[in-house]
């Protein structure tokens, strides 16, 4: 394992990804005040999908790992978003 | 500076001592020791589950009331079902056999994360400790089910809150072993031993550990929200206020389903291991029963609406559940055609583990079978909430899981202890074990067509002769069961000593001295471009 590169990852990303992350979080407060009816939900968790998505790539290095990381990570997110799906076949056709 | 203390490769990990006493138990990041411990604690565990069990049998050898009254009925079924289910059959084959064995299957010296390890065996006996305080104290024991199914568990005044905080405490010993199996698996093999030449009994472990990863969480916050239903009230599943039961359902079964998975496809690793050894013959299909392993671990996520086709989730909802359920009986199927084109002209030697296995395809089979009843939706409504499904997950479960670990455990006895069984008392613990077993739960098919229904301490005259059966089987399997366990501890202590490979088995654990040295290998194994795990 010590044979392997580490890619490093100047601080100035860091930065620039934690301030993303806290305007978005400002953002996700904000919006709350906007009468979205029906679209609430998906613009909370539209923004929360965001947040994640830079928390994935940056923080904890799928940017920089091998491809096989970002395949099971995103076979994940497939099989969470099934769940939702088929959960709400029922929600939907009661 | 500090320096490394040298490990002797020439003394078993039983014999090495690095602590006093208990403490080179409680305190050892050793693998082996770890899946031992997880064995001992479980079977503990097991025996209380057992007396549980028999006690519900004898409650209902006779119609009205025999020795315990209604409550003290639901309370024995619901501790019956959390110990059974989160303390034996969940953790039971990756907690004991895959510590165990994992790692010496691969060619590794241990898991990746030795000292996390050891934090989960401790994690599920505080997880243990928290659901046996729920019995001794507050006020009455509790008695929703291992379901913990909203309205009850917000509703009952028993003891509920240690009881869910327990299966929610023993949910992170899965996870962390999980984990620990996934990195272990992806990046310790043995040098030249690709995915495809993997055994296969650590394929199940890895389909398992994913299942164990992703769906484990979804109980975990499910459980939270319940005791924050029951404490704050805040009207999650509570329809008083605005909740939906019927959520709980949804997000219990999301885990519970792929967890009967996480029971199952380790069973049927072992059984992948113990039918080649015992005919000594290449698996038929090794791809496709990784496949199937894969598939069965994949589909199994999206099946669990079939727990709840009466519960009046929509119609379209149930349609798509039952074709599900349905998809996942294939690779089920695949894996069992493939052991027995397994046997197929292979030389079978008659010992325990084969029995072992051989009886677990065929009671896995009625298990499976009757499943294919209740995961259509017209069968099921019929026989929802009745035996009959305490029946079919008993075969699958108790059946499937019990058959495979009492399999495993006269299979890897001589690798573990180093030392021989008693063939004769092993052979007759199986047949009383299965004879018992099967008296025990057939009559549950019976009733359960019949129309009575599952968790009642009582029941109408025309169901009492099934019934007796059914109670004099449990008595019998219990014989059964307490000819195999004296066999094996007496043998562990006082059996002939066993040879490296006494079944001639080809994968990498008969490879290293019975018990095996402390680091398994004096030398990482170095996997050759013929080698494979069941080269004949």
């Amino acid at each position: 394992m010590s044979n392997e590169k580490h890619h490093i990852v100047p601080y100035r990303t860091y930065i620039f990804v934690l301030l993303a992350l806290i305007v978005l979080t400002f953002i996700s407060i904000a919006i709350t005040h906007i009468e979205l009816a029906d679209y609430t939900v998906a613009g909370a968790l539209i923004l929360a999908s965001v947040k994640t998505f830079l928390v994935l790539t940056f923080f904890m290095h799928l940017k920089f790992d091998k491809p096989y990381m970002r395949i099971m990570v995103g076979f994940v997110l497939a099989v969470f978003l099934a769940v939702i799906i088929i959960t709400f076949l029922d929600y939907y056709y009661r | 500076m500090q320096t490394a203390t040298q490990i002797p490769t020439d003394v078993s990990f039983l014999e090495y001592r690095k602590y006093k006493g208990i403490f080179n138990w409680i305190l050892s990041t050793d693998h082996k020791r770890i899946g031992l411990m997880y064995l001992y604690s479980m079977m503990t565990l097991f025996f209380v589950g057992v007396a549980l069990g028999l006690a519900m049998k004898l409650e209902l050898i006779a119609p009205g009331k025999t020795i315990m009254d209604a409550q003290d009925y639901n309370a024995v079924f619901t501790v019956h079902g959390v110990i059974m289910i989160f303390m034996i059959v969940i953790p039971g084959l990756p907690a004991v056999f895959g510590n165990f064995l994992l790692p010496i299957m691969i060619g590794a010296k241990d898991v990746a994360f030795p000292k996390l390890n050891l934090l989960s065996w401790y994690i599920y006996i505080l997880g243990a400790l928290l659901v046996i305080a729920s019995v001794l104290f507050g006020n009455g024991t509790p008695d929703t089910g291992w379901t913990f199914y909203a309205p009850y568990s917000f509703k009952s005044g028993t003891n509920l809150l240690p009881a869910i905080f327990g299966a929610f405490v023993l949910g992170f010993s899965s996870i962390l072993t999980g984990l620990n199996f996934i990195v272990t698996i992806h990046r310790m093999r043995a040098p030249g031993m690709t995915w495809l030449k993997m055994p296969l009994f650590p394929w199940s472990l890895y389909g398992t550990a994913w299942i164990q990863l992703l769906a484990t969480p979804v109980v975990g916050i499910t459980l939270l929200l319940i005791i924050l239903e029951r404490v704050f009230g805040i009207g999650v599943f509570d329809p008083a206020l605005g909740g939906d039961p019927i959520l709980y359902q949804h997000l219990f079964w999301i885990y519970s389903h792929p967890a009967v998975y996480v029971m199952i496809l380790p069973a049927m690793g072992a059984i992948s291991e113990i039918i080649p050894t015992f005919t000594q013959k290449h698996i038929f299909g090794y791809k496709a029963i990784i496949g199937s392993t894969l598939a069965i671990a994949f589909v199994g996520y999206f099946v669990w609406g079939h727990h709840m086709f009466t519960s009046g989730m929509s119609g379209t909802a149930q349609y798509t559940f039952s074709i599900l359920t349905f998809l996942v009986a294939i690779p089920s199927a695949i894996k069992v055609f493939n052991w027995i084109s397994t046997m197929y002209k292979g030389s079978i030697s008659l010992q325990t583990p084969f029995y072992w296995a051989a009886s677990f395809i065929f009671i896995f089979m009625i298990g499976g079978l009757s499943g294919l009843v209740l995961g259509a939706l017209a069968t099921d409504i019929y026989v929802h909430d009745t035996a009959f499904v305490v029946a079919h997950f008993h075969f699958i479960v108790f059946g499937g899981v019990g058959f495979s670990f009492f399999g495993a455990i006269h299979y890897w006895f001589p690798k573990i202890w180093g030392r021989m069984y008693d063939t004769k008392w092993a052979n007759t613990g199986w047949l009383v074990f299965s004879i018992g077993f099967l008296a025990l739960y057939s009559p549950m098919f019976y009733l359960g067509m019949q129309g009575m229904p599952r968790r009642y301490y009582d029941y109408l005259e025309e169901f009492h002769a099934a019934n007796i059966l059914s109670t004099l089987g449990s008595w019998v399997m219990t014989f059964g069961l307490v000819i195999i366990v004296i066999n094996l501890v007496r043998s562990a202590k006082h059996g002939p000593k066993a040879e490296m490979n006494p079944w001639n088995g080809k994968t990498l654990e008969w490879t290293v001295p019975s018990p095996p040295p402390v680091e398994n290998f004096e030398e990482i194994p170095v996997y050759g471009e013929k080698d494979g795990p069941y080269e004949y």
